[in-house]
């Protein structure tokens, strides 16, 4: 039995992470929030070692000493491009940890013999089956973000046959383990698991990625709450449950403000509804221009907006551009900056791309509040952005991206485009917009052509 | 069976929370919101540590180990992360009035 000193802490841990998950939903109380869940992460995680008599204490220390190095340096290292990879490998490790808790829990169950009931062991299958799958599919995300594999949806024929057998599989041995507990179900069970991650995130197409690593952070929540109740531990069914319900909502908060549902995203490309990312460069004439005539069309433009995208941050151009717009500023233009909600590849990465390169958060105007501005606007600069400029959005029922919210940059007197090459966007559909007679391709680096434009806008 | 009904309880009223208290997220913070939510799940270390301290075979033990050192970079990397992401906005607010009467 758990002493009452020690469920009454897991209480007071219990309130803070539900604090602390308040906390990170607002700009001011953020930071604080995150320290408070952090401050009872640490607290919560000594207390054991106060009531229990726990063997290996010195091998457990110094495998959490690792593990600390490890998630520090990582999350020190990592630059703020490369957040989504980030955050899936993170959950990817915590999904893999709660499924080898609820294989060493089976097999202390079974070396007993104790009879636990059917849902302890149905809860201790859940855990080892979905981990697995938070595990594997996690790592499939970050292949596919940090560009070691193709973004672009991975179907093979036979692909919903074999995760058809996968998903039998794990009922059959999620009724093995209840029936009669035995291990080699258990590992059996994590390996199916692996493969039904695997399978699930392969034909997810590139723009869609980000809502899995928030489905799958959702999936590794409810995986803690079930191990939780394996251990016979309330903390970790909180704070496990809260993660759950939280993810799962914010993941259809995103899926919702890219105009898909969540099953789409999943399943999609099995049907060929997903996004396609084909990326062929096409050779349709566009008009171009150089840094120095940009340079005139901003520095005698009275309202200018910035579309800032992915391309952007990847270039490391958002320091040269945050300079520009100050010197555009100078000369009395007012210029805003205008965020989508999915800019970047995560949403709200954008905000802390630019937020990295110090640009004040006044200027930063969210879809809703400027899309109204966009006709009165006489130069619109987009840079590294594509997708979510894109009119196919709202014009072509067949596109990928159709139904999505777009920034409505197609209504403004003139835009320029800052691009790398003519390559498509994320979800590598074509961009009708850039073919428009009143756009203007800039080509070139981001960072290069940021700089060269930048003086020549100086030297008006 | 009234215990399960207990625990059944602080599930179901958990989820009601967790969807409660992010209800008027902005879309500005969803990804720190992600990366700390990531981060409280990372407090299965807690379930790892107490699971290899009564590990009985070796084999257990180093399954065990594992563990902890994976769930200890999800929750430690997570918490970290999500401070250095969060750090920006903070030091944007404080650049905020000279950028502005710059403007």
């Amino acid at each position: 039995m758990t002493p009452t000193w020690v469920q009454l802490a897991y209480l007071a841990c219990a309130v803070c992470f539900i604090l602390a998950l308040k906390g990170l939903s607002g700009p001011k109380t953020a930071r604080n929030g995150n320290l408070l869940g952090a401050v009872a992460a640490v607290v919560a995680v000594t207390i054991p070692f106060f009531y229990l008599e726990l063997d290996h204490v010195a091998l457990i220390l110094a495998a959490i000493l690792v593990g600390t190095v490890g998630g520090v340096v990582g999350a020190r290292k990592v630059q703020m491009t490369q957040m989504p990879q980030m955050v899936a490998l993170f959950n990817g490790v915590g999904g893999g940890a709660a499924a080898l808790v609820a294989l060493l829990e089976l097999g202390e169950i079974v070396g007993h013999g104790e009879d636990v009931g059917w849902f302890v062991l149905l809860a201790t299958a859940f855990t080892i089956a979905v981990g697995s799958v938070s595990f594997a599919g996690s790592i499939v995300t970050f292949a596919k973000l940090q560009d070691l594999m193709t973004s672009a949806p991975v179907v093979f024929k036979g692909l919903p046959i074999v995760f058809g057998i996968g998903l039998l599989a794990t009922i059959l041995l999620t009724g093995i383990t209840i029936g009669e507990p035995v291990l080699w179900a258990g590992v059996v069970l994590a390996l199916v698991g692996l493969v039904v991650g695997v399978l699930l995130v392969l034909p997810v197409g590139g723009a869609d990625v980000p809502i899995v690593i928030s489905l799958l952070n959702a999936f590794t929540g409810l995986t803690v709450a079930a191990g939780g109740y394996v251990l016979d531990n309330t903390l970790l069914l909180v704070a496990g449950t809260l993660v759950g319900a939280s993810g799962t909502f914010l993941t259809l908060l995103m899926a919702n403000a890219m105009g898909r549902s969540v099953a789409n995203i999943l399943f999609g490309a099995l049907k060929g509804g997903s996004t396609l990312g084909g990326g062929e460069a096409s050779d349709r004439p566009v008009k171009s221009a150089g840094p120095n005539d940009v340079a005139i069309t901003l520095g005698y433009a009275d309202r200018v907006i910035i579309v800032p995208g992915y391309g952007l941050a990847v270039a490391q151009a958002q320091h040269a551009l945050r300079e520009l717009v100050d010197v555009l500023g100078e000369r009395g233009i007012q210029v805003d900056y205008a965020i989508h909600p999915v800019a970047g590849r995560m949403p709200g990465h954008m905000n802390v791309l630019l937020a990295e390169a110090q640009v004040p958060y006044e200027q930063l105007k969210e879809m809703a509040e400027i899309n109204g501005d966009f006709k009165d606007a006489d130069v619109v600069l987009v840079v590294g952005a594509n997708d979510v400029v894109n009119p196919a959005a709202k014009t072509t029922p067949g596109a990928p991206i159709y139904g999505m919210p777009i920034l409505n940059v197609d209504e403004a007197k003139q835009v320029i485009f800052m691009k790398r090459s003519m390559r498509p966007g994320f979800a590598g559909i074509e961009n009708e917009l850039l073919f428009d007679e009143k756009t203007t391709l800039l080509f070139g680096d981001a960072k290069d052509t940021m700089s060269k434009l930048l003086n020549a806008v100086k030297a008006l | 069976m009234s215990e399960a009904v207990v625990w059944l309880t602080i599930f179901v009223l958990s989820v009601f929370v967790g969807i409660e208290v992010i209800s008027k997220v902005s879309s500005t913070l969803h990804t720190p919101l992600m990366s700390g939510a990531n981060a409280i799940h990372g407090i299965i270390l807690l379930g790892a540590i107490i699971v290899t301290g009564q590990a009985e075979s070796t084999g257990a033990l180093v399954v065990g180990l594992v563990a902890v050192v994976l769930a200890a970079v999800n929750m430690v990397g997570g918490f970290v992360v999500t401070d250095r992401m969060l750090q920006m906005f903070t030091r944007k607010k404080k650049k905020a009035p000279a950028g502005s009467s710059a403007a």
